[in-house]
């Protein structure tokens, strides 16, 4: 009898495994199949032939044949590289005036921040839209990086909340007796200590604005500022869908937030939930 | 009393307040004042057409947007309820897994990762009638018709929701995962001593001291339910028939392809409300939760 719950338990938790894997691994070897395998009925399970035509054809440089993924790839990396360092030094400065500091209203503005964040994207970009034609400032990486500056700026604040907490208040006033000034103390004491935390941070950031579509949908209109989300549509015609082309510029798209997540995942629950419990 | 306002604390927040009435308040504040107006993208000169509450009459008339929202609520409320059962059924499994615990974690947090574009457009491709994983699945079990997951009208809700739960229930798994392994041992053994059941230990040990953390994910994940609107973009593009038709795809054709911002915009507020709605419940419900667990 124990046996064979323990035998359930495992094919329970194998189920679970494959549940979740299993899309993902399909796309990624759909991305090395040629089309007409794919279309093939009844269906071909076990690859014939690997090809990476759909790859070769998104990155030739010179004259691209398919989709330009190589122009949106460096679009996604320089958007959210840049939003994520700027939204990560001022939401982490208003982390810190969360977590060190007593002031009127904190609450409140610590609420109005998060829910600030919860405007849906779709509803948001209307007048973005609007806005950022007036100004001059649609379809520019620009006006992408400052929108994902704010949508990261509540969130990284909740995060580094949490980890300037963990840190006890003492070590930055010990330091302050001994001749730091308050700034001193939090460059050489604070920081560093909540590194790791941050570095958590960063990636979340980093991630919301690789994978963020209905804004940048709109926002963005030609190739000089679309991003990898919004270029994947390309291969989305009205009726015809280049599958193969699709499931290679996912592939393009996943493999970096697959490792930037392995990086920091324990730092990533400690800081949300410790952000959360103890405020 | 003005320069202690601009001390210390303000200005440390000063670029965060910035950073978002730029982008979020102001445009905001012009799309209330559109939605009073009968401003259209084709006409630039309506934008100062005001119509007093048409818009918003016109929305309480409209027999498609209340399909829609009560949609959308519905939507929510099974893949809310979903989630957070999947992810405390997933969270008490791999609790009690001792070996390759850690691995189970990261594998776990996968779908964390997929945009919600991604998400979609994996979905859109199993459940396609013609070349799809699930269809293919089901012809080698000798079902041979090709049932068409996305474009029957039922069916096409379901499998959506499908998506969004395969998305989303990883955060609520993590988050209370992190809430169980943080639990006392003591309390748990003193129970059993006194003979409680694993059921009564549940109840009223181990989901007490997880009811902050099922607030927590349940705020986290409330910022975000907007992204539905990415899932079902791709997937069914509210079709068919705008059977799958949500608040914020209404939002984007109306919008844009019909180019009748004010209309839109009147919308949007709608769905800004029941967002911001959401994320204040559960927020103020894991501060209640939390100054419970501080007392005991």
């Amino acid at each position: 009898m124990k046996q064979i719950k323990k035998i359930a338990f495992w094919l329970l938790v194998l189920f679970l495994l494959i549940l979740i894997c299993l899309p993902g691994i399909w796309i990624f070897v759909s991305a090395f199949r040629p089309n007409p395998e794919i279309l093939s009925k009844p269906a071909n399970w076990i690859p014939d032939r690997w090809t990476i035509h759909q790859f070769t054809q998104m990155f030739s440089i010179n004259g691209y044949v398919s989709v330009p993924a190589f122009k949106y790839l460096m679009n996604s990396v320089i958007i959210s590289s840049v939003s994520t360092v700027i939204a990560i030094t001022i939401g982490m400065m208003g982390g810190y005036a969360f977590a060190r500091f007593n002031f009127r209203g904190k609450n409140s503005i610590f609420l109005s921040l998060m829910l600030a964040r919860a405007v849906p994207g779709i509803s948001l970009s209307l007048p973005l839209f609007i806005l950022f034609a007036k100004l001059g400032i649609i379809n520019t990486s620009f006006g992408v990086i400052l929108v994902y500056v704010a949508m990261n700026v509540p969130f990284t604040i909740w995060l580094t909340d949490g980890f300037f907490r963990q840190i006890p208040k003492e070590m930055s006033e010990v330091a302050r007796t001994d001749g730091c000034t308050r700034l001193q103390a939090f460059w050489n004491v604070e920081l560093p200590l909540a590194g790791p935390g941050i570095g958590a941070a960063a990636i979340f950031a980093f991630l919301l604005s690789w994978n963020e579509y209905a804004l940048a949908s709109i926002i963005t209109r030609t190739v000089h500022s679309k991003t990898l989300p919004i270029g994947m549509m390309d291969y989305l015609d009205e009726f015809t869908i280049n599958w193969a082309g699709m499931c290679a510029i996912a592939v393009v798209m996943i493999i970096p937030a697959l490792i930037l997540t392995f990086i920091v995942q324990k730092h990533l629950v400690s800081g949300l939930t410790f952000g959360g419990v103890k405020g | 009393m003005s320069r202690k306002f601009f001390s210390g604390p303000f200005i440390l927040i000063l670029p965060s307040i910035l950073a978002i009435g730029f982008v979020i308040i102001i445009p905001l504040i012009f799309s209330f004042y559109t939605s009073f107006t009968s401003y259209k993208l084709t006409r630039p000169d309506s934008l100062f057409n005001f119509v007093g509450l048409r818009n918003y009459e016109r929305l309480i008339d409209n027999t498609k947007f209340w399909y829609a929202f009560g949609r959308t609520i519905l939507f929510l409320a099974v893949v809310l309820n979903l989630e957070l059962l999947f992810g405390l059924g997933i969270a008490l499994l791999i609790n009690k897994i001792t070996w390759g615990q850690r691995t189970l974690r990261t594998i776990m947090m996968f779908p964390m990762m997929f945009s919600p574009i991604l998400v979609g457009f994996q979905w859109k491709y199993i459940f396609n009638d013609n070349i799809g994983l699930l269809n293919n699945f089901l012809y080698l079990f000798g079902y041979e018709s090709a049932i068409p997951w996305l474009i029957d009208k039922y069916l096409a809700m379901g499998s959506i929701m499908v998506a969004e739960i395969w998305a989303n229930t990883s955060i609520f798994a993590i988050l209370l995962l992190a809430g169980l392994l943080g639990i006392p041992r003591d309390p748990i053994e003193a129970a059993r001593v006194d003979g409680c059941n694993s059921w009564q230990v549940f109840k009223n040990i181990t989901l007490p001291f997880l009811m902050p953390f099922i607030f927590i994910a349940l705020t986290i994940r409330s910022l975000d339910v907007g992204r539905a609107y990415d899932i079902v973009h791709i997937m069914t593009g509210g079709g068919p028939a705008m059977r799958t038709e949500l608040i914020w795809t209404m939002i984007a054709r109306i919008g844009y392809k019909d180019a009748n911002m004010g209309f839109a915009n009147a919308m949007s507020y709608v769905s800004i409300i029941l967002s911001i709605a959401f994320t204040y419940y559960f927020f103020t419900k894991l501060v209640a939760a939390r100054r419970d667990l501080g007392q005991q």
